[in-house]
């Protein structure tokens, strides 16, 4: 293939990698915007989400169809379910001390790692996507009849991995809509400005943190289910999402949802992007230190207000 | 008897009980001891900065890793003798940590957290980056004559738990030493409260500066023994889990203890242990123990005892 095609195609793998890293690191960001609490377990969260696919769809057996829309609808209503249990039990007792949380949550991703390593296995196992049709993408050029679309061998993509990305943004304009349009959304935005304040205004700021974490983990479960047919369940699929969603809500601004989701397109399409170029292992090095030194030297990441 | 003479007397009754265990225990514990000792030098550089300065650092193993590679490869690539590679070991992760230090302490709290986090995941990946020299995940072992001192083949079971018994007595008299030291006691006003210690004249950043060398430093002398000791080199101890480890230990054992991450390496070194024969998932218990001290116990076992019994416990 010729650098053009070649590009296209990187283009179209990052945007799928941006679209459940959008997802995933929208979780992390509302977590930490509403609780100001650093959730490390979000990656496992996420691995549940997968591993409950799989398990709903084997358990189905139906068509590969009814199997994943009972995957999605039902995976993030338990991951969601555990997490808010995990923050009722643990977290709340704990007074959402933002470093006794971290060193908890560190402790909830073993639990929540080694006891899926117990029951799930160390396998990776593959959930069949609903649909999965090859679509073959035209590409231009300037040959001697003026310009012709021709069809590169290679160049395409499938339809799953054009839901996925459809798919996400559905979720994403939802998640805006339930923060700007409705009761709870407001419940959240005024817990998220001032804690104290709210409270003295009768809102029930222990039952939103509850549902803030039970969201925040859903939405990473969601992003899972969607990935889930492209790359199969496996107990240690969370640490890569955790890291990078870490690296997306830094560097779009500790707190801002329209930073993340920019940060996370800016994210997913350059890892997309220079990992078919370049050495992965490189890539993620300078990909690393460059996180690092945004918080050192602009703590407020590039869409955030100055820091607290 | 003053609490200070009762300090001394009680870190000195530890290390005549460690000597004396040699003597007691069987060989396998012997084995196991030698190489708690060398984690909890490295549990005690984590305690210095976590424990007394009140800095949550989540990337020690880049500091345990610079001391280990440090040594390791100046051993087996470069061919330098025993003594000199120990000490460029600890001198690679002064320099790391003086880099990470100078950079890491412009942000706090969260933020602080996160940077030493990523600054060890890209130690790590840059580990494995240079296969060829560190030969990445799979390792390498230090061959027998590197791994002799002053004549002393450390190999040997009984060397080695000598060896590992001075380095320990002297970190271990060392903070306690630097606890009751002007500096020791600049980082807990620090630690207690920051605004208040820089109000009263003191340059808290340096000392910060200080306590993360200082924690860094022993934490890759650490390493540097435990190549030495035990003869292996690996990107394993540059992971994530082994910079979640002595985290594990000093707040299991007490953070701002002395004797806290003896306890702690102690303690979890025995669970997994025992664990580990039940199940492969051993990290489980370690994942249990982090919640329910954080629930039951932030002080750990060494700080509930101060709390309740031993009120002067350094």
């Amino acid at each position: 293939m010729e650098f053009g095609p070649h590009l296209l195609l990187a283009v179209l793998e990052g945007a799928v990698t941006a679209a459940i890293l959008a997802l995933t690191a929208m979780g992390l960001s509302i977590v930490f915007g509403v609780m100001r609490v650093v959730n490390v377990a979000h990656g496992e969260f996420f691995m549940l989400g997968a591993v409950f696919a799989w398990y709903i769809a084997t358990t189905l057996g139906a068509h590969p169809a009814i199997g994943f829309i009972a995957a999605i609808l039902l995976a993030p209503l338990i991951v969601g379910a555990l997490a808010a249990a995990a923050d009722r039990v643990i977290l709340k007792r704990i007074d959402y001390n933002p470093e006794r949380t971290i060193v908890a949550t560190i402790g909830l991703l073993y639990i929540i790692q080694q006891a899926t390593l117990m029951s799930f296995g160390p396998d990776a196992r593959p959930v069949e996507p609903p649909f999965n049709q090859r679509l073959a993408l035209p590409w231009f050029e300037f040959g001697e009849n003026g310009f012709e679309l021709i069809w590169p061998w290679g160049l395409s993509i499938t339809t799953y991995k054009l839901f996925i990305i459809v798919a996400a943004i559905v979720v994403l304009t939802g998640i805006w809509l339930l923060m700007t349009r409705t009761t709870f959304g407001l419940i959240m935005r005024a817990t998220q400005q001032d804690r104290e304040m709210s409270q003295a205004f009768s809102v029930p700021v222990d039952k939103v943190f509850a549902y803030v974490f039970g969201l925040g983990a859903a939405l990473a479960a969601v992003g899972a289910v969607l990935v889930v047919p492209v790359q199969q369940a496996h107990y240690l699929m969370g640490q890569d999402p955790l890291l990078l969603s870490f690296v997306v809500v830094i560097i779009g601004g500790l707190g801002s949802l329209p930073g993340t989701v920019i940060a996370a397109i800016l994210i997913g399409m350059t890892d997309g992007i220079v990992s078919v170029f370049f050495s992965p292992t490189l890539a993620k090095i300078i990909a690393t230190l460059a996180v690092a030194m945004v918080l050192v030297f602009r703590p407020q990441g590039l869409m955030g207000k100055s820091a607290a | 008897m003053t609490d200070v003479q009762k300090s001394y007397l009680f870190h000195c009754a530890i290390i005549a009980l460690l000597a004396v265990l040699f003597f007691v225990l069987p060989a396998y514990h012997v084995g196991n001891l030698a190489r708690i000792m060398v984690l909890a030098v490295y549990a005690i550089g984590y305690n210095v900065l976590f424990g007394y300065t009140g800095l949550l650092s989540l990337g020690h193993a880049l500091f345990f890793a610079a001391g280990m590679y440090g040594f390791g490869l100046a051993v087996h690539q470069g061919g330098i003798t025993t003594g000199i590679a120990l000490i460029l070991g600890g001198i690679a992760a002064l320099i790391v940590s003086l880099v990470v230090g100078f950079l890491a302490l412009r942000t706090r709290g969260v933020a602080f957290m996160i940077v030493t986090l990523m600054f060890a995941q890209a130690g790590y990946l840059t580990i494995l980056y240079f296969g060829p020299i560190t030969r990445g995940d799979e390792g390498f072992v230090v061959d027998l004559a590197g791994r002799a001192l002053f004549g002393i083949d450390l190999s040997n079971e009984s060397a080695r738990y000598w060896a590992a018994l001075v380095l320990f007595a002297i970190c271990f008299i060392g903070t306690a030493a630097l606890v009751k030291s002007r500096l020791g006691r600049a980082l807990v006003a620090i630690r207690e409260n920051e605004e208040r210690a820089q109000m009263l004249g003191y340059n808290t950043h340096r000392l910060k500066l200080i306590a993360v060398l200082v924690s860094g430093t022993l934490s890759g002398i650490a390493g540097a023994a435990y190549a030495l000791l035990f003869g292996y080199v690996g990107a394993t101890f540059s992971t994530v889990q082994y910079s979640i480890f002595p985290l594990l230990w000093v707040l299991l054992g007490g953070a701002g203890t002395t004797i806290g991450p003896l306890i702690g390496v102690i303690f979890m070194f025995y669970l997994i242990d025992l664990s580990s024969t039940v199940t492969d998932a051993y990290l489980l218990i370690a994942g249990v123990a982090l919640v329910l001290l954080c629930l039951y116990a932030p002080q750990g076992i060494a700080g509930e005892l101060r709390k309740r019994v031993l009120k002067w416990l350094p």
